[in-house]
This record gives C-alpha cells, sequence and structure tokens, in this order.
C-alpha cells in the first residue's frame, strides 16, 4: 500500500503526457484524490505505540548494501499526510489555473511528490540521500521552466532577476549540502561496518553508533544539507532570489513540504545515529537557530515584496523547529513535528493568496496594495485566519507547537529561550504587517478588487479549513508522534532518562 | 629432416581480433566500389563491429593466455572490446550524414575508425610491453587521421595536427618509461616485472620510479587526466563530431582500462609507491576539468573538459587498488559511455538542423520544439551531473564507496566537490534547453580560404537532417541510463564480473 503511495504521482505524471491537452490533469487528480483516501487510512489505522509501521524491506543494490526500505512511523507520518494534502491542493489550482506546456508540468509535479514522500517513507540512508537529491530535479525545472523574472529591488541597486539564474543559484547551494550527505552517508554505512556486512539501514545503524571523532565531521556533512535546504540564516543565500521567481502553486510547495524535509532529517537521521555529535554540538546548532529566528523576522518586517515576507517568515519559523528538535527533550520535539505541519499549513494558503493578490495588483509589491477586504469579504475572512495562524494566535495549533517548542527549551537552555520569544513577538507584526497593507488601508488606483472565484478560493477554502480543524484538535498529531519522537531522541537523551520515563 | 612445432593458437580466444582484422579489409575494399552508397559500408561496418561484439560475449568467461602470453583473455579486456565496439557503432550511425566521412571516402573512414578499435581491444588484452605498445599506436594513429577528416575546415586539420603531435610526445613518454622499466625489471612480460619488483627481487628503485612516472605520464595523455589534457578541448572541438563521440568515449574507456591492467597487474607490487600520484592526477584533474569547462560556449569543449573531470573520477577506482575500486571503474565506464553518447547524439543533430554548430545556443528552445532531443540530453547531463534516478548516481555511489573503503577518503570527497562544481555547467546546458526560447537564424561564418579551394565554392556540405536512426540510438542511451539508475544490478553484476577477472 505504501508503494502505491509513493509511487502513484510519478505514475500520474507519467500517464498524464499521454493525454491530450484538455484531459491532461485527470490522472493526477484521480490518483490524488485516491492517495488522500489511503493517506486518510494509514493514518487512522496508526498505531503510536508498534513504531515504524507498513514497512517494506527488499533488496535492491546487494554489492553495495542498499536496501529498498520503506515505513511510517509518528513522525513521518503527518508529514506524509500535509504532503498529499498540499500537493492535491496544488494540482486542483493548477487544474483551474492552467499553466503553459502543462503535460510537463504534471509531469514535474508528479516526480516532485514521489521524490518528496520517498524522503519522508525512506529507512535506508543511501535511499533517504537518493530521493533527498531527486526532490531538486523536479523543483529545477519548476521553477526555471515556468519562473517568472522579478524585477528586483530597484531602489537597492539590484537588477532583475531571471528565473535561469536564480534557479541554478538555488540548486548549487542545496546541492553542495546534500553531495556531502552522501559522501556521509557512505562514510558512515563503512565505518560501521568495520570490514563486516555493509548495511545502510537506519535502524541497524542506530543500534551501534560511530565513534565520537567520526561523528563529529560526518554530522557536519548531514547538517550542511539540512540547513540548506530548511534554509537557516548563514545558508539562506538562495532562498530571496528564488523566492521571488518561482511560480507560486510550486513555491507554495516547495515552502511547504520541502523545507520540512531539512527538519525531518535532523530527527530521523541526526539525533538518533550521531547522539555524541548531536549533544556536541547542540549549543552551536541552537544558537544558528536563535540568529534564523531573529533574522528572518527582522527581514520579514522590512521586505516589501508579499513573496519576501513569506520567505523570511519561513526562515524564522524553521528557525523555531529547529530549536525545539535541538532542545533534545521531548516536549520540544514534539511541538517541533507539530509546528512542521503547522507551517506547511499555514505557508502554503498564504503563498496562495500572494498569487490571488499579485493577480489583482499585477505585483508583489505590497506598498502597491490595499483596501482589497471591501469587496472581497471571503478572500479576506480565509487570509485573516492564515495571518492569525502564522503569528501564532492562542487558539491555534501553532500556538500550542510554539509552546510546546518553549516549553522544551526553557529546560534545556533558558537563554536561547528567551530569545526565541522575541521572534514571537516579531511574528505578530510582520504577519499583521503583511495583512493590513494588503487588506485594509486606502485602495491604490489601477486595480479593481473582486472576491476570489471558486476555483482558487475553494483550495485556499479546504486549506484554510485544515487549519481550524488542527487548532480544535493538536492532539490528533502530538498523539501519534509522542512515542516515536521519545524513541529517537533516546539515544541523545540518555542522560536525562527519568524525564523520558515520566511521560 | 627436422620436425616443425607448430605453434598452438586459439583461434576462439583470438576470434574477436580476427573479425576485426578481416573486417577492416572488407570495409576498405568495398568502400573502393564506387557503386555501393554510404549507407552498405555504414551497415557493413556495423555488422563487423556487431559480430566483433557477439565474439566477445562467446568468449565471456574464458580466461587464458594468447600468442605466447601477449595478450590476456578475461572479462575485464572484454569489457572495453564490448564498449568500444558499442561507441564504434554508434559513430556509425551518427556518420552516415556526416560531411567528414563523405569527404574522406566512406570505406577509409569506416576502416579507420575499425582500426582505432581493433587497438583498444588489443590494449585492453595486452599483457606484455611491446603488445601494449603496437596496441596504443593502432589505436591512436587512425584517430590523428580522422581527426583531420574534414579536410576542408581548418579546425579540423588543426586539430589532427595537434593531436598528432601531442599524441606523439605521449607515445614517445610512454615508450621510454617502458624502457626504463624493462631495464629495471629484465622482462617484458607484465608477471615478470611483478616479479622482479616483488618482495625478493632484483629491481632498481629509482629506475623503477622513474619508469612508473613517465608510463603515468604517456597514459595520462591518452586518456586527458590533467595535468597533461591540455589537447583536450581544441581536439574534441575540431574534430567531426562522431569522432569526438567515439573518441570521448572509447579512447578514454581503453586508456583507464589499460592503465588499470598495467598499474594492476605489473605494477601491483609498488602499489604504495604510485597510488598516492595517481591521486594527485585524479585530483588535479576533478579541479581543473570542472573549473575549465565553467566559461565554455561550445559544446564539444565543455564536453571535452567535462571528460576531463570524469576521467579524474575514474582513476580515483583505479588509485584504490582494490576489487571495489576497479568494478567501480568499470560500471562507471559503463555508465559514462551510454550518457556521453546520449549528450554527443543531440550535439550532432543541432549541429545539422541549425546554424549555430555546437554552440550553448543551438540547444534553446530544444525543449518546446523538439522533445525528442531535449529529453536524451536533460538525462545525459543529469547523469553526468549525477544527481538520483540515472546510472551516473549509482557511479558516483560508487566509485565514492569504493574510495572511502580504501582509505582515501578525501579522494571521495574530492569527487563530490567536483560534482558540485559540474553542476554549475550541465544545468547551464540544461537551462539553455527548457528556459530559452529559440533564437532567430546565426549569421553565416565566414569561411578561411585554404589553398588550393575558392572559398565560395568550397563551404562545406551541410549534413542531412533527417536522422530517425540517430535520435532512436539517443533515446536508448538515455532510456538505458535511467534503467540502470533504477535497477543497477545488473550493469553491477555485469562489472564484477568483469574486475573479478583480473585478479
Amino acid at each position: 500500500m505504501i508503494q502505491i503511495l509513493l509511487w502513484a504521482p510519478l505514475a500520474a505524471g507519467l500517464l498524464a503526457c499521454a493525454m491530450t491537452q484538455r484531459l491532461v490533469a485527470i490522472p493526477p487528480l484521480l490518483t490524488g484524490i485516491v492517495r488522500l483516501g489511503l493517506v486518510i487510512y494509514v493514518a487512522a489505522s496508526f498505531n503510536p505505540s508498534l513504531g515504524i509501521q507498513h514497512t517494506v524491506d527488499e533488496s535492491w543494490i546487494p554489492d553495495l548494501g542498499v536496501r529498498y526500505q520503506l515505513g511510517v512511523d509518528g513522525i513521518s507520518l503527518f508529514l506524509v499526510v500535509l504532503t498529499s494534502v498540499l500537493w492535491l491542493s496544488a494540482t486542483l489550482w493548477s487544474t483551474f489555473n492552467p499553466p503553459e506546456r502543462r503535460r510537463t508540468w504534471f509531469l514535474m509535479l508528479g516526480l516532485a511528490e514521489t521524490a518528496t514522500l520517498g524522503a519522508f517513507l525512506a529507512q535506508d540512508l543511501i535511499l533517504f540521500v537518493l530521493f533527498f537529491d531527486l526532490m531538486l530535479i523536479p523543483f529545477y525545472f519548476l521553477f526555471g521552466v515556468w519562473g517568472t523574472e522579478h524585477p528586483g529591488r530597484a531602489v537597492e541597486g539590484e537588477g532583475p532577476i531571471r528565473p535561469q539564474a536564480a534557479v541554478i543559484k538555488m540548486i548549487v547551494y542545496t546541492l553542495v549540502g546534500s553531495l556531502l550527505m552522501l559522501a556521509g552517508a557512505i562514510a558512515t554505512g563503512i565505518l560501521a561496518a568495520e570490514g563486516g556486512e555493509l548495511t545502510y539501514s537506519m535502524a541497524e545503524l542506530r543500534e551501534d553508533p560511530l565513534g565520537t571523532g567520526s561523528q563529529y565531521w560526518i554530522f557536519w556533512f548531514f547538517a550542511a544539507a539540512f540547513l540548506v535546504k530548511m534554509p537557516a540564516f548563514p545558508l539562506h543565500g538562495w532562498m530571496p532570489d528564488a523566492y521571488r521567481v518561482a511560480p507560486l502553486p510550486a513555491l507554495a510547495l516547495f515552502s511547504g513540504v520541502l523545507s520540512k524535509v531539512g527538519a525531518y532529517g535532523f530527527l530521523r537521521v541526526v539525533l538518533p545515529i550521531f547522539p555524541d555529535a548531536t549533544n556536541h554540538f547542540q549549543e552551536v546548532i541552537l544558537l544558528v537557530a536563535v540568529v534564523s529566528i531573529l533574522y528572518g523576522s527582522a527581514m520579514a518586517f522590512t521586505q516589501t515584496s508579499a513573496r519576501l515576507v513569506a520567505g523570511y517568515s519561513s526562515v524564522a519559523q524553521l528557525g523555531f523547529i529547529t530549536l525545539g528538535i535541538f532542545s533534545l527533550r521531548p516536549d520540544g520535539a514534539d511541538g517541533a513535528v507539530l509546528q512542521m505541519v503547522n507551517h506547511g499549513l499555514v505557508i502554503a494558503p498564504l503563498l496562495l493568496i500572494v498569487v490571488v493578490l499579485a493577480a489583482r495588483t499585477r505585483t508583489d509589491d505590497i506598498r502597491r496594495m490595499g483596501g482589497l477586504a471591501m469587496r472581497a469579504p471571503v478572500l479576506a475572512a480565509m487570509f485573516l485566519i492564515v495571518t492569525m495562524a502564522l503569528l501564532a494566535m492562542p487558539g491555534s495549533a501553532n500556538f500550542v507547537g510554539e509552546f510546546y517548542i518553549l516549553n522544551g527549551i526553557f529546560q534545556e537552555k533558558i537563554v536561547y529561550a528567551f530569545l526565541a520569544s522575541v521572534g514571537i513577538a516579531l511574528a505578530a507584526y510582520y504577519a499583521l504587517r503583511l495583512y493590513q497593507a494588503a487588506m485594509h488601508n486606502r485602495k491604490p488606483e489601477g486595480f479593481e478588487s473582486h472576491e476570489v472565484g471558486w476555483g482558487q478560493g475553494g483550495v485556499i477554502a479546504a486549506l484554510t479549513a485544515c487549519i481550524v480543524a488542527l487548532a480544535l484538535w493538536p492532539g490528533l498529531i502530538l498523539d501519534r508522534a509522542e512515542d516515536s519522537v521519545d524513541e529517537q531522541l533516546a539515544a541523545t537523551n540518555q542522560q536525562a532518562p527519568a524525564e523520558v520515563a515520566q511521560r | 629432416m627436422t620436425e616443425f612445432n607448430s605453434p598452438d593458437i586459439d583461434y576462439a580466444g583470438l576470434s574477436p581480433v580476427i573479425a576485426l582484422t578481416a573486417g577492416i579489409c572488407v570495409v576498405l575494399l568495398v568502400g573502393l566500389i564506387s557503386r555501393f552508397g554510404r549507407f552498405t559500408n555504414a551497415y557493413l561496418t556495423i555488422a563487423v563491429l556487431g559480430t566483433t561484439a557477439g565474439l566477445a560475449i562467446w568468449q565471456w568467461g574464458e580466461q587464458e593466455d594468447l600468442v605466447a602470453g601477449a595478450l590476456r583473455l578475461d572479462a575485464f579486456g572484454l569489457a572495453v572490446a564490448l564498449m568500444a565496439c558499442f561507441a564504434a557503432a554508434v559513430a556509425v550511425i551518427l556518420s552516415i550524414r556526416e560531411p567528414a566521412a563523405e569527404e574522406a571516402g566512406h570505406g577509409a573512414f569506416y576502416s579507420l575508425l575499425l582500426g582505432s578499435v581493433l587497438g583498444m581491444v588489443l590494449i585492453a588484452q595486452a599483457q606484455n610491453l611491446i603488445a601494449f605498445f603496437i596496441a596504443l599506436e593502432l589505436l591512436s594513429i587512425p584517430l590523428y587521421v580522422l581527426c583531420a577528416s574534414a579536410r576542408r575546415t581548418e579546425r579540423s586539420l588543426e586539430s589532427g595536427l595537434k593531436y598528432l603531435i601531442i599524441g606523439s610526445i605521449g607515445s614517445a613518454t610512454l615508450l621510454y618509461g617502458f624502457a626504463l622499466l624493462y631495464g629495471a625489471s629484465g622482462s617484458m612480460d607484465f608477471a615478470g616485472i611483478a616479479q622482479a619488483l616483488g618482495p625478493g627481487g632484483q629491481g632498481s628503485e629509482t629506475l623503477v620510479l622513474i619508469g612508473t612516472a613517465m608510463v603515468a605520464t604517456g597514459l595520462a595523455f591518452k586518456a586527458s587526466v590533467a595535468p597533461f589534457h591540455q589537447w583536450t578541448p581544441d581536439v574534441y572541438a575540431g574534430a567531426p563530431t562522431p569522432v569526438t563521440a567515439f573518441m570521448a568515449v572509447a579512447t578514454k574507456a581503453a586508456a583507464l582500462i589499460a592503465l588499470a591492467r598495467l598499474f594492476e597487474v605489473a605494477l601491483g607490487p609498488i602499489a604504495d609507491d604510485w597510488q598516492p600520484a595517481l591521486a594527485a592526477l585524479a585530483v588535479a584533474s576533478i579541479a581543473i576539468g570542472n573549473l575549465g569547462a565553467l566559461g565554455q560556449d561550445s559544446l564539444k569543449r565543455l564536453m571535452g573538459y567535462s571528460g576531463i573531470a570524469q576521467a579524474g573520477y575514474m582513476l580515483a577506482g583505479i588509485v584504490v587498488a582494490s576489487a571495489t575500486g576497479l568494478e567501480a571503474l568499470v560500471f562507471y565506464l559503463a555508465a559514462y559511455t551510454l550518457m556521453n553518447l546520449a549528450v554527443f547524439m543531440v550535439v550532432v543533430v543541432r549541429e545539422r538542423e541549425t546554424d549555430r554548430g555546437d554552440d550553448i545556443e543551438a540547444l534553446a528552445g530544444t525543449g518546446r520544439t523538439r522533445p525528442l532531443l531535449a529529453w536524451p540530453l536533460t538525462i545525459g547531463m543529469l547523469a553526468l551531473a549525477g544527481l538520483p534516478g540515472t546510472s551516473g548516481f549509482m557511479g558516483k555511489l560508487f566509485l565514492i564507496e569504493a574510495t572511502v573503503d580504501g582509505d582515501y577518503t578525501w579522494l571521495g570527497v574530492a569527487i563530490v566537490i567536483g560534482t558540485m562544481v559540474s553542476l554549475a555547467y550541465y544545468l547551464r546546458v540544461v537551462a539553455a534547453v527548457w528556459m530559452r526560447p529559440e533564437p532567430g537564424p546565426a549569421p553565416p561564418e565566414p569561411m578561411p580560404a585554404i589553398a588550393g579551394g575558392s572559398p565560395d565554392a568550397d563551404h562545406p556540405p551541410k549534413g542531412s537532417s533527417r536522422c530517425a536512426l540517430v535520435v532512436g540510438s539517443g533515446l536508448i542511451c538515455a532510456a538505458a541510463t535511467v534503467a540502470f539508475g533504477v535497477a543497477p544490478s545488473p550493469l553491477i553484476d555485469w562489472a564484477s564480473h568483469a574486475a573479478g577477472s583480473l585478479a
């Protein structure tokens, strides 16, 4: 079943290529809906106490010790759900607003989904790296081919940004990280084998950690890959350009799901397989996370491009998630898992709303927007809900997530917790600024405000409904994630077994 | 009456060589009969190559000495025979409508090509310094002529001359090295040399080291390993494209396999001495090849530099002097053959369709107008860059695993860093294909006046662009690249069988 889940998107994409222009969207849409049902079934039948479920374990490349191992546990479960939901929305969106060359578009969307799901499901280190790298190929095409030139910030002397250049920058940045990770993964396998049977199975690598010396350098190979992907503060150089040129439905997926793969990688690979290095470098990563929060927030409330506000707010949010994971406390990590899903559900509709706004005003510059709420109350209402969730209003699931994260980090390193709290205040400022600038104030001349259409509005409404549902019932995720999170933290947390036992 | 002992000749073992030799004569003679068109010659050549490949497959698995120990029949050498036959067959398909083949006369052109293949088959089997050298010359001399076969283009003549001069320097260096090795060990046989250099042998240390260095230098010229690579981009750019494709793949394979056999078998006992030197060559190649390719606008020059870098990666497999390393080498060579040929086919087709020759600009817009060309090229480029889902990724995985396993982890990291740099230029080509509109026609290039011809009448005939056969083989190569990226096991088994036969 998990195999169908994984490969159906690619198959649908290939099938779409064989369809006539009018019917292209049918296969992706149908499989999307069927798979949503499958995913809900997997989530409903999930038993939190059983660990990794729905496993597949086949020999793939015996000479290299690589196995085809898949499985889903409490951490990946809701990320898989998130992936399916967001991809279905993007498919729906592109059905109603078909892009040019749509066969290739749907093929790339399908390939991207398969790769992303693969990264979440893989239980073999090399397989994980393979899917992690594979994710980039479709996004390279999606951003490069369907991207639009952005005028850039003329005030700061920045010329127009071409999609081609931006996308190569993005790929080189992210692949630098992932290729180092490939070398790190191979080194992990070979060093762990000590001349014996070569294996990359994460479960087996976890049993028998490497010596601390090897852990230290391999840790950074992995950390580089994940921090670039998120992106975290000093490694975010690709983000502003890529966010400004990317086609928005694809950007919603990228920002909503792919950035989470980095955080997920920390939780899935780094913590259990390199526990000593994790403890050793905990403070460094916490520092990176806090700087990301402060830098991301500060940038988000000075940007005038709505896309960049969303982009930098992601940097800040991913900083929070990293903070939660590296608190190395169950509270913090639970919160991080919840927050990963929350952020995906918030940033995707936010970016889709930016598309709607940009279609009205023909710009993504928030200074040239305004007064849209008057004629578009439904859009305004949905935007308000998304904004409230983004700033983690009490009552939203984001509030619960951030609360758990801060709770975890307060117990561990109180200084970082105080600094991170500043980020929450800043989030309120930039989120409200974005909303006000776009929806309130006086409407500038030169465009008409009107209500969002059924096709676009429906997709945004569905995602908004997910946000509300999760706000009412965050335990849906927390209950299922807890046990798996504890298991991931077990190796690093040997100094505090009592607390783990309490839970 | 004296008894005459006829030497015992194993005709079965020699059959691939015999078939090729006979084929050369037949193709040359048939070429003289003007009644037959170009197709007869081409198909005849392909038939000869097919027969040779068939006989090689028939002899696959045999292990014995031929011709009084001058040649050794084993799967390692036959692997080269198969790759060379495949590359040559593709080169023939590319040449059918190539003006260069027309000018040189089809019979002569194809028999030269076959002569070069014969040299490759022999050099990969050579077990004796004399046989090795003769085979090397047999491989090289036809290539000098083939490079210059487009007689009315200045660049082609220049390329042939340059290759001749530099190739001769390489050969001379190699020959001097052989003389020193012979002087030091007193033996022409690989086995004899190994015995003399081994423990208890009487080899003179200085002579051996100087000899080894000169041999490595000579072979590095042939395999275009930096810093002996300077001829590569110029010769590749000037030679007729089908010849470039053949050289890029087959010459490299033959030179690397011959180098592997010479160093592992004859010089195996002093591996500790040459390992660091070859490692330095590998790193230099990776650095120079990748950096040199960055600024290239001509696809053939770009592929030349890319080939230098790829030779560096493959040399890493020889450096570690282990069974895994050789397996990785053979696997990578096979994968490299397929992906490189896929790229070159597209270059040839575009050269004939547009006025822009092999400039990257000639590819612009093919994603929209010629998907059947765009996909093989894209897959080939992504595979050369080592992205997952292609055999290039598996090859890199294999090579890095071999280096880490052989305690050359830093070499593995060098491969990874080289790969990152390479993305910048491989993706630039992909970007041209998919993300740029088709340009208008280019102004015609002025033709240089060559003595004895009138410049107006002397525009070389452009090849016809009818090329279903070419596009078809490009698609097959690309499909195989993806297939071996998803299910590499058959190719790995093949490679490990070939590598295992050397030990």
